[in-house]
């Protein structure tokens, strides 16, 4: 009877196709928008160049994109030490390298040697890079490591998320890895095959060796509209990062395969010129570095519009500069600023603005126009301006909508400043607040309304600088925590970037890939690549 | 093809009709945005819909139209005119003259036209109004698209320097202007004329193409290009044929010139 049993029960699972069952092999597919420029995992710097540094790249740590939590990789335990400068990491025994060379401490201390080598110019390197000096390597018995920094650097063992261990010994260099896959193919310009590691160390809980898929081509496809189309015919897998407009286009085709993780770590954002060298006349000087005005000119965007309008209902207003995706660092006691242009209007006459048969004009009776750049081609980006440009009509001010093609833009907001306001984003992958400190010291280069200050313009900018050199000096998270929960709120009042929405993590995942869960970090729906199975039927096929 | 040429007239004169009378025949303003109403199919209040941030499309269409419908002969005109005195000159002239403003014409031509729009519109002041933006779009336009027809009216303007009438009207006493304006200009007329009905449709479709990569006019006043722009991803635009519309018509305009310029051409 139990035999019986057993046999319906899996006759009833063949016949329906739907009840499809996870296992081992096949081709995963999915499209990158570039080429790679380096198959290097210290040189990566772009999009497709870090998707391969993703799933062939061994890390010691890695931040689980699901639960933003440090979760240990090729160290299985790890202790930062003299004040945040040294970091032990314990290895785990017995792993090898695709290729089959043992992997060993000696590995580390090579990866670090090359990768805080000036010469190499490593992208991933400039995060260690908190002070003049030499980085320390230091080999212990047990197979343990130890490295040791200049200065301290808060945040410290969460960067090494970013960096892929390379064999000091192998033959085939930076290509032996230790992550899931290896790159077996390269044809330039069309497409790279993935292949399982077969030394992978990691197995499922019932002691199946990870990764399931046993190999994962990329198409190199830039045209969004094809690789649309390639979704709906089955040809590619899944789709990361959609624009809403194709988000929508899935949902309406098959909304199984749509999946909106919510508010990303991307923002978009306006900012006034605030250079004082700038050639800007006086009195727009004076609107620009008023608090008044940049706090009017918020209140009188409203922000639910172009998140429902211009993103299609995927996107939220933003609150500040940190995202609300941002577990831990998020202020959670700030709101979005909200529409009100009455209230924009009574701030706006606190620093002498006045209305005059519909415009506003300041103190001197100048009328309240001024232009906004951005980069051409970006229609999200133009939408937005649009809609704000109507927004700002409605307490008098005439707004003019430039678009630029990027390099002209960025002469502008870099180095001859000529420009009044400026819309564009930012796209944020880092959660430790020390990722900010580019944009948020008065001192830096990335600081926009007013870079590379000798020293701060305004006093909120120095408190901003005190607290944030704060934060990076100690390794309390608690302490941290309360002094990047007072710059997030000095942001929020003073407003130097006016921060308009957060949009959403977008993706489209065929029903083919088991266990895939998109989240808003990325790399969004692969973040769990080795967990990652095809049904059988796909497995098979392949 | 008679009817084709007097249909081609006739089309062009109602839609110039239709976009002079834009302010009584809108529904809505070219701007505002119904922001309820965004992505909207047709209806009675928007018969052609409205666009991706709740505007009306028919109202957009129609100053779009006059945009583009104005601006581009006027922007011929003046290539025409400069390509005219350019070529003009350096034809009658003949010799060195001849061999460098032709030189000079020839570097012109080799300048990759879409760069040098693009640099000078990011050189221009940011704060002009749209319609500012959009005459100097135009007049770049027709600043830059000279050169082809001036070699044109060049080698027309050596040739008829030559001519046995030229060499008459020099032996009874004709001066250099009187020979240029009494004898060799309306003689080129013709050749100015095609020119300037070929040089139309180009710079439509030149602030199309500028308008596609965002660089045309400026927001919130509409254009072709802006009109075309909606139409970027064949996905975004299947099950809304409305959105065609811009597009069927532009086809419709620029086909209807190179059909006027045929008759143009006959007399010659």
């Amino acid at each position: 009877m139990k035999k019986l049993l057993a046999n319906f029960v899996l006759l009833t699972l063949i016949a329906f196709g739907s009840i499809s069952v996870a296992q081992s092999g096949g081709e995963l597919r999915f499209c990158l928008r570039s080429e790679p420029k380096t198959l290097n995992p210290l040189l990566a710097a772009d999009d497709a160049s870090e998707t391969i540094r993703y799933m062939t790249g061994g890390v010691l740590v890695r931040v689980n994109r699901l639960t933003q939590n440090l979760e240990p990789e090729l160290a299985t335990s790890w202790k930062l030490t003299n004040g945040g400068k040294t970091i032990a990491f314990q290895l785990r025994d017995g792993l090898r390298f695709s290729d089959g060379t043992p992997f060993s401490a000696d590995d580390v201390a090579y990866t670090m040697q090359q990768l805080m080598d000036p010469a190499l110019h490593s992208p991933t390197g400039d995060a260690f890079r908190s002070a003049e000096g030499k980085v320390g390597t230091e080999v212990l018995p047990k197979n343990r490591v130890r490295i040791t920094f200049p200065a301290p650097i808060a945040g410290l063992d969460r960067l090494f998320d970013q960096v892929a261990i390379v064999s000091a010994k192998s033959p085939q260099k930076e290509m032996a890895v230790l992550g899931p896959y290896y790159v077996a193919e390269n044809k330039a310009g069309s497409y790279l095959i993935l292949k399982r590691n077969p030394n992978y160390w990691e197995k499922d809980s019932s002691g199946h060796p990870l990764p399931y898929i046993e190999s994962v081509r990329l198409d190199i496809q830039q045209n969004r509209d094809i690789e649309m189309l390639r979704l709906t015919r089955g040809e590619i897998h899944f789709i990361n990062s959609l624009d809403a407009e194709y988000f929508d286009k899935v949902v309406s085709q098959d909304p199984s395969m749509a999946h909106d993780a919510g508010a990303s770590l991307d923002s978009e954002q306006m900012w006034f010129n605030q250079v004082a060298s700038s050639p800007l006349p006086s009195y727009k000087k004076a609107w620009f570095t008023s608090t008044n005005f940049r706090r009017a000119i918020s209140e009188a965007i409203n922000r639910d519009d172009i998140a429902r309008i211009v993103f299609h209902g995927h996107a939220r207003p933003a609150v500040g500069f940190v995202s609300p995706a941002n577990k831990f660092w998020f202020n959670t006691k700030l709101q979005a600023h909200p529409f009100d242009q009455k209230s924009a209007l009574q701030r706006l006459a606190q620093d002498g603005f006045h209305l005059q048969n519909g415009v506003l004009r300041d103190r001197e009776g100048h009328a309240v126009e001024f232009s906004v750049i951005t980069n051409a081609g970006n229609k999200y980006r133009e939408r937005m301006a649009t809609m704000i440009q109507q927004d700002l009509s409605g307490i008098g001010i005439k707004l003019n909508v430039v678009t630029l093609d990027f390099p002209s833009l960025i002469e502008r907001i870099t180095r001859t400043f000529d420009y009044e306001a400026c819309l564009l984003g930012l796209v944020n992958d880092e959660l430790d607040p020390n990722a900010q400190m580019t944009v948020w010291l008065s001192s830096a280069d990335s600081h926009q309304w007013n870079p590379s200050q000798k020293t701060p313009a305004t006093a909120w900018e120095a408190e901003i600088d005190k607290l944030m050199r704060a934060q990076a000096s100690t390794l309390d998270p608690k302490k941290r925590k309360e002094d990047f929960d007072k710059v997030q709120e000095i942001a929020w009042q003073q407003e130097p970037f006016i921060y308009l929405v957060n949009k959403n993590a977008l993706s489209a995942v065929s029903p083919a890939v088991h266990n895939a869960h998109p989240v808003v970090l990325r790399p969004q729906v692969y973040w769990n690549i080795d967990q990652l199975s095809l049904t059988s039927e796909v497995a098979k096929n392949r | 093809m008679k009817w084709a040429r007097i249909t081609a007239i006739v089309f062009l004169l109602t839609v110039s009709a239709a976009c002079l009378l834009a302010d009584f025949i809108a529904p809505a303003p070219y701007a505002h945005q119904f922001r309820e109403e965004p992505d909207a199919s047709p209806s009675r209040q928007h018969p052609l819909g409205t666009d991706d941030l709740g505007r009306d499309r028919f109202s957009r269409v129609l100053y779009g139209t006059r945009v583009s419908l104005l601006l581009a002969p006027a922007a011929a005109l003046l290539s025409s005119l400069m390509a005219a005195f350019i070529g003009g000159i350096a034809g009658f002239s003949g010799g060195r003259v001849e061999r460098w403003v032709m030189a000079g014409t020839d570097l012109f031509l080799s300048l990759p036209w879409l760069f040098l729009l693009i640099t000078v519109r990011a050189l221009l002041p940011l704060n002009v109004s749209p319609i500012v933006s959009v005459l100097i779009t135009f007049a770049m336009l027709g600043c830059l698209g000279w050169a082809g027809a001036a070699r044109i009216i060049c080698a027309d303007a050596r040739a008829l320097a030559q001519s046995d009438f030229i060499l008459l009207a020099r032996a009874s006493g004709s001066n250099g202007f009187q020979l240029l304006w009494r004898h060799l200009v309306p003689n080129l007329k013709p050749v100015l004329y095609a020119q300037f009905w070929i040089s139309v449709p180009v710079f439509i479709l030149t602030e199309a193409n500028l308008g596609i990569l965002g660089l045309g006019v400026a927001e919130p006043l509409p254009s072709w290009g802006s009109l075309l722009r909606e139409l970027e991803g064949f996905s975004a635009i299947s099950g809304q044929a409305w959105q065609l519309v811009p597009l069927i018509l532009f086809i419709l305009v620029v086909s209807s010139f190179h059909l006027v310029l045929t008759k143009e051409e006959l007399p010659v």
